[in-house]
């Protein structure tokens, strides 16, 4: 019972250890690979070895014939089966629609596409006989490279798009942008390379389809972050399957950062391969199969012009981008260099204006789509990079820049000349706060000190925002998004006040079940653990968006909170005519309905909750059960932002880079979980981190990936990493009624050009002003010895 | 078909397996311990530690059931013991040191080892004593200070879990793991 | 991850390892910890019909000190090597190097023996083993041998060990009083494998260095000797000028690989760097605690 001492919200707030941990910690979780059915079957998939080829013939004859095989199937298969190719979700003005089958029919365009599925008992048998399947191909040049791929001459990708150039998108004011550059004092020029990364969530793709063809269900598990999603696209445009005899579950899913997003090939492969066999089919990626079939991300070339006055206040920024789709265009993949990028070039500035334009262009390359961040980072890299060259060009302190061009505080909300409008924000304390905790001017003083003996010490500040919470379904919609972004929940009161929320976000690493459950159990005064958070079956939950774009604590959070809303109201009226007092005389606090004045004439969550359902006594027109649901479609974005700054020391003769200190304070705004909060940072900056200094995917000239294993490709290990120093700064967003506005992409976002920033300064001394990560050991000493030379 | 006896987690097993079948898929398919995951091809990710005889932390994805054949496996399903949860386990959860989950058996089983091996890690040693698990949503920071609260906890004289008995031996390496 | 059938046999002896080398001749691959050979079976990069698992032949197993040499059992693990109380008295350039190899979970599966019998030419153990002129024994049908290391390591992958011949021990003499050594390694970012792996072994008279051993791995097709810079070394003051200097050559004589972490260029002043690191640390123990650890008969 609350007393005058309990804080009603005892939770929101709180460092809540996480519920889910339980079957984690003890090996109980349960992911797509963990499931197996009777008599399940699986699957090896035949991939190209080449680029780019035309299939000439295969011969699966063996393969069919070896011992514990059940089916082999080609594209030809499929395409005759009546699949149809995998659609894209956001369509671009102008845009080249690109056909991309679940296996390939004719031509293959990047390494690993696959040609053909082999069915069989185990794992081991269906890798045996797919090493029997005889493909011929014949080569045909390739193009891995986007700015190269728009040259004339270059090999064509898909005919439709004969220059490879997918779309040229634009926003902002060229005319406006262009006169502001010519009258600038200062104008900055660099050239910017924005890796191509490979995702790595360390849990591999999987799925398992069963076919039960006497109910004719359809049920799929998948390593998804948004089983609606998924279940919409390929029932509804690759199978042809109806929705309501579709199932689709995603389980346990260890970590997506965005690759598990996307329809993929090999879960349409196994939906209709169950259909023929009558039979469960399981497919789970080998990682080598990971990284050349996950969408791969990032992959810009960008030109950027940043236009200063005398006194250094920016005046305009003009962006050129080419951004590489790879070889088909999956799901989002035109959004994410366009609408997720573009709109965000503005950064946490006040620029005038600003004009950016994007080529998407085609090459014979794994597809790139939406990895953490998705277009932020790609932009705040701009923005970050560009502003410190800016600061050495200007001589003046790049901290100091930056405060004089922020975003003043009262100006908000704040309209950007690239569309946004930013909700809330006070970008001058997190910095200053960031400074503090590193002890900048200390910091610099020992810079100086450690230059005189030979040694390098750098200090790398990025001051990023982000836009969460996606998104104003009408807004999207007029931009292109085939869906709209809003998200549902329901909430599902139990006859002993015992609650169940259905939720359309989706967790695979973020904790909603905690979230979630510590929003409703003290929106409702509840325990916590009375509360039981579903989610990620769309056989329980009625539809939702999943999660991605930092959307389920600002989107889904507020639907759960809608529907408690109502569950409220209804649970008002209830008590009311239980107490036999007016609606409006009753208050709902701590767990309890209460008479307005006389606290003692009351009922609690539970005793209205079995009313509820006992139904002896209604109020007029009321009907029973307690339940509610809700769909919310946010009016805007949220605005997160911070400072981050990172300090290194570089070894000049091996190149070697040092991360010494990496500070981040960030403005979420409201927390529900602290703990979690940093967790999200933490595992964001070290993905950021590792972009600046290790991770790169390389495509040798004929389209081979060279980097499709983890003894190549440097996911970070825990000694490459130092801890991580945190604060927070505190600006709710009016956006939604919980002030929240998301976490889970701003430690990627920040942390690459903080990292970057910091190894450029380190190297100042040389005359070095930029360098494209990753700022490897080999990169940064090669730049040593060329400035050396130069002198 | 060769057959094979072994332990896991105090229960002895005994199947006919096919020679090339790797000890996680026995683990995972045959004996439906789906805890031990599989997160990669080539050894890196060490998603798929186990304990080997009490000590020694191994990949299950680089050896074959046969060759286990004999010895005692402990996996994640086997750590907590009458319903308690091993330190490990408990400090794991209190410091947040996981996510999506899908390294946390492996990186439990490894940090066990490490424990095992240097009970009194520094926060260097316990960063080179995981170099053999990626974490890709942790960053690492709570994993560290999960295994520095786990090691404080198996000190307290109430605990006779992992440690206690154990090899003590301190790194020889001057050199750091890492380059510098 | 899903390797081709093959027959495992685990033989009791040596002896019976080798009979059934004879028996399926090319067919056949032994097995130590597997961590070189299993991930080429999943790659489906090898495909031996037969493996015979040498791992529990309790004969090969082991650190021991027999008359004024050290030996190893061909399938001691790197994790016991790390942990030899022996070897950190007597050698510990060893447990150091082993320490460095991989992860904890490859050291404690992974085996001295099968490290020099695959050869990789990233290997950490190799450039150990000729900085301090280790022996192996090698048993066949035709009785055992003995092949000095600089003999064992033929090319990439490949050594003097026949088809048909078990490397069952590594004989090291016990260090000279007034010896000291140690290992340096740049790791892959990734694989942890050495981009550059640097062995010195220097014995110090008085002030100066009597004699160098210096070897290096990572950077070319195979571990090979730094003469060059034993040349430079020998007999001159154990000072940084000299250590310097001689550093510099240590990639000479040596094709050295270039790779997506850098080029061949970089490579080498990763190896000048090391090499120049391993030294100093060399005569650091060899002017203290190695020459104490040794034992003064
Ligand atoms: C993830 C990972 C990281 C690694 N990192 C490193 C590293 O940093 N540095 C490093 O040096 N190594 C590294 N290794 C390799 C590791 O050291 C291996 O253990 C070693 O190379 C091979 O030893 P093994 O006992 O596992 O041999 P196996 O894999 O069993 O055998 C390797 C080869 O040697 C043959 N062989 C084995 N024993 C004998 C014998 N007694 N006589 C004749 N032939 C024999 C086998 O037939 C086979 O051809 C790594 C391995 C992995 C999986
Ligand atoms: S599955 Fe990755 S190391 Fe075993
Ligand atoms: S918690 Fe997700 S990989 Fe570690």
């Amino acid at each position: 019972m609350a007393t005058a001492t309990t804080p009603t919200r005892p939770l929101i707030g709180a460092r809540v250890t996480r519920r889910e941990d339980l079957r984690f910690i003890t090996g109980r979780g349960r992911y797509t690979d963990d499931i197996t059915l009777p008599g399940t079957t699986y699957a090896a998939f035949v991939r190209s070895p080449y680029a780019h080829a035309r299939i000439t013939r295969i011969d699966t004859d063996a393969a069919r014939r070896a011992r514990g095989v059940h089916a082999v199937y080609t594209g030809a298969d499929l395409a005759a089966g009546g699949v149809n190719g995998i659609p894209v979700g956001w369509v671009l003005p102008d845009m080249k629609l690109t056909d991309r089958r679940a296996i390939a029919v004719d031509e293959v365009r990047y390494v690993g596409e696959a040609v053909a599925v082999v069915i069989a008992d185990t794992p081991y048998t269906a890798k045996d006989a797919a090493e029997l399947v005889a493909v011929e191909y014949e080569e045909l040049p390739a193009v891995t490279d986007a700015v190269a791929a728009m040259q004339p001459g270059a090999p064509v990708v898909h005919a439709n798009a004969p220059n490879n150039v997918c779309f040229h998108w634009t926003i902002g004011d060229a005319e406006k942008t262009d006169a502001a550059i010519r009258g600038a004092a200062t104008v900055v020029r660099q050239r910017l390379v924005n890796q191509r990364l490979i995702p790595n969530a360390i849990e591999p793709r999987a799925a398992l389809a069963s076919y039960n063809g006497a109910t004719d269900e359809l049920t799929l598990y998948v390593t998804s972050q948004n089983p609606h999603v998924h279940r919409l696209i390929m029932g509804a445009f690759v199978l042809g399957v109806p929705e309501h005899k579709f199932r689709v579950i995603a389980p346990d899913v260890g970590g997506g950062f965005g690759s598990k997003i996307f329809v993929y090939p090999e879960e349409v492969v196994m939906c209709w391969a169950t259909r023929q066999l009558g039979r469960p089919v399981k497919w789970t990626a080998e990682r080598r199969e990971s990284f050349m079939t996950d969408a791969h991300g990032r992959d810009h070339v960008t030109d950027v012009e940043m236009a200063f006055d005398a006194r250094g206040t920016v005046l305009a920024l003009r962006v050129k981008t080419v951004a590489n789709l790879g070889a088909h265009l999956s799901l989002f993949a035109p959004a994410i260099p366009t609408y997720l990028y573009g709109t965000l070039l503005n950064g946490v500035y006040a620029f005038p204006t600003i004009y950016a334009e994007v080529d998407g262009v085609l090459t014979h390359t794994t597809p790139v789509d939406a990895y953490r961040g998705a277009g932020r980072p790609e932009a705040c890299y701009v923005l970050e990079r560009t502003m410190d060259i800016a600061a050495r060009q200007l001589g003046i302190d790049p901290a100091e820049l930056r405060r004089r061009n922020f975003v003043p505080a009262g100006s908000f909300p704040y309209q950007t000349p690239v569309a946004l409008s930013y909700d809330s924000g006070n970008y001058a304390p997190a910095l200053d706060r960031a400074l503090q905790m590193i002890g900048y001017d200390a910091f610099r003083a020992e810079q100086e000190a450690a230059r005189r003996e030979g040694r390098y010490l750098g200090i790398g500040i990025s001051s990023y925002i982000e836009a969460c919470g996606l998104a104003p379904s009408q807004v999207v919609g007029s931009l292109g998004a085939q869906a709209g972004l809003w998200e549902s929940a329901t909430v599902r009161v139990h006859p002993t006040g015992k609650v169940t929320i259905f939720t359309g976000s989706h967790s695979h690493g973020q904790g909603h079940e905690t979230t979630f459950a510590q929003l409703a159990a003290d929106e409702l005064g509840i325990a916590i653990d009375d509360v039981e958070i579903v989610h990620g079956d769309t056989g329980r939950v009625p539809f939702g968006m999943g999660t991605y774009g930092s959307r389920s604590g600002a989107v889904g959070g507020t639907a759960i909170h809608m529907s408690i809303e109502k569950i409220k109201e209804k649970g008002r009226r209830i008590a009311a005519h239980l107490l036999e007092a007016a609606p409006e005389d009753v208050e709902f606090s701590g767990g309890r309905f209460s008479v307005k004045g006389s606290p003692d004439r009351g009922k609690t969550f539970a005793e209205v909750s079995l009313a509820a359902y006992l139904a002896h006594s209604m109020p007029a027109g009321t009907e029973p059960g307690l339940d509610a649901t809700s769909f919310y479609d946010p009016s805007n974005f949220t605005f997160p932002f911070g400072t981050h700054v990172c300090t290194v020391e570089v070894n000049p003769r091996t190149g070697v880079v040092k991360v010494l200190r990496y500070v981040a304070v960030d403005d979420v705004g409201n927390v529900i979980n602290p703990m979690i909060v940093d967790g999200q940072l933490h595992g964001g900056i070290a993905q950021g981190t590792a972009q600046a200094l290790w991770e790169r995917a390389v495509y040798d000239e004929g389209g081979q990936l060279l980097t499709a294993s983890l003894m190549d490709y440097a996911v970070p290990k825990a000694d490459m990493l130092p801890l991580f120093e945190t604060d927070r700064t505190v600006t709710p967003s009016p956006v939604n009624p919980l002030g929240i506005k998301g976490v889970g992409e701003a430690g990627t976002i920040a942390s690459t050009p903080a990292v970057a920033n910091a190894v450029l300064d380190a190297l100042s001394p040389f005359g070095i002003t930029h360098l494209d990560m990753p700022l490897t050991p080999a990169t940064v000493w090669q730049a040593i010895q060329s400035a050396t030379r130069r002198g | 078909m060769t057959r094979i006896s072994l332990t896991v987690n105090g229960i002895t097993h005994e199947h006919d397996v096919e020679p090339r079948m790797l000890l996680v898929h026995y683990l995972r398919d045959t004996l439906g311990l789906t805890g031990t995951h599989v997160g990669c091809d080539t050894s890196q990710c060490g998603a798929c530690t186990v304990v080997l005889d009490g000590e020694r932390s191994v990949k299950a994805c680089t050896m074959f059931a046969v060759q286990a054949a004999g010895a005692e496996v402990l996996t994640i399903e086997g750590l907590a013991h009458d319903g308690t949860l091993h330190p490990l386990q408990a400090a794991f959860r209190e410091e947040h040191a996981l996510q999506c989950g899908f390294c946390t058996p492996g990186m439990i089983m490894a940090a066990y080892g490490l424990l095992r091996a240097n009970p009194h890690p520094s926060e260097a040693e316990i960063r080179a004593g995981l170099e053999g698990n990626l974490c890709r949503c942790t960053g690492y920071h709570n994993i560290v200070k999960a295994v520095q609260r786990a090691a404080q906890e198996m000190e307290a004289p109430s605990t006779d879990q992992a440690g206690r008995e154990g090899r003590v031996f301190t790194p020889v390496s001057v050199a750091p793991v890492a380059a510098d | 991850m899903y390797p081709a059938p093959f027959e495992y046999h685990r033989p009791g002896s040596v002896e019976d390892a080798i009979a059934l080398l004879t028996t399926y001749e090319d067919d056949a691959k032994l097995l130590a910890g597997g961590h070189s050979l299993i991930p080429l079976l999943k790659l489906r990069f090898a495909q031996p019909k037969h493996l015979i698992d040498v791992r529990h032949i309790a004969s090969l197993s082991g650190v021991r000190e027999v008359d004024g040499a050290i030996v190893i059992g061909a399938t001691t693990t790197h994790a016991t090597l790390e942990r030899s109380p022996l070897l950190r008295q007597m050698l510990p350039i060893l447990p150091e190097a082993a320490s460095q190899i991989g992860d904890a979970q490859v050291r404690n599966m992974g085996t001295i023996g099968g490290s020099l019998a695959h050869a990789d030419p990233s290997a950490d153990l190799p450039a150990v083993m000729l900085a301090v002129g280790a022996e192996m024994t090698a048993v066949g049908p035709r009785g055992a041998r003995t092949i000095r290391a600089e003999e064992f390591f033929v090319d990439l992958l490949t050594t003097a060990l026949a088809s048909d011949e078990v490397l069952t021990e590594i004989r090291i003499l016990v260090p000279a009083v007034g010896t000291g050594g140690a290992y340096e390694k740049y790791p892959h970012p990734a694989s942890r494998y050495a981009l550059v792996g640097v062995a010195a072994v220097v014995t110090l008279a008085g002030d100066a260095m009597q004699r160098a051993q210096i070897a290096v791995t990572g950077i070319g097709s195979t571990p090979s000797r730094a003469r060059e810079v034993e040349r430079a070394l020998a007999g001159r003051p154990a000072d940084a000028e000299t250590i310097a200097a001689a550093s510099s050559h240590v990639a000479d004589g040596i094709e050295v690989r270039g790779d997506l972490t850098g080029p061949a260029e970089w490579r080498g002043a990763v190896a000048r760097e090391h090499a120049a690191r391993a030294i100093t640390r060399a005569v650091q123990r060899a002017r203290g605690e190695w020459a104490t650890g040794a034992r003064s008969a």
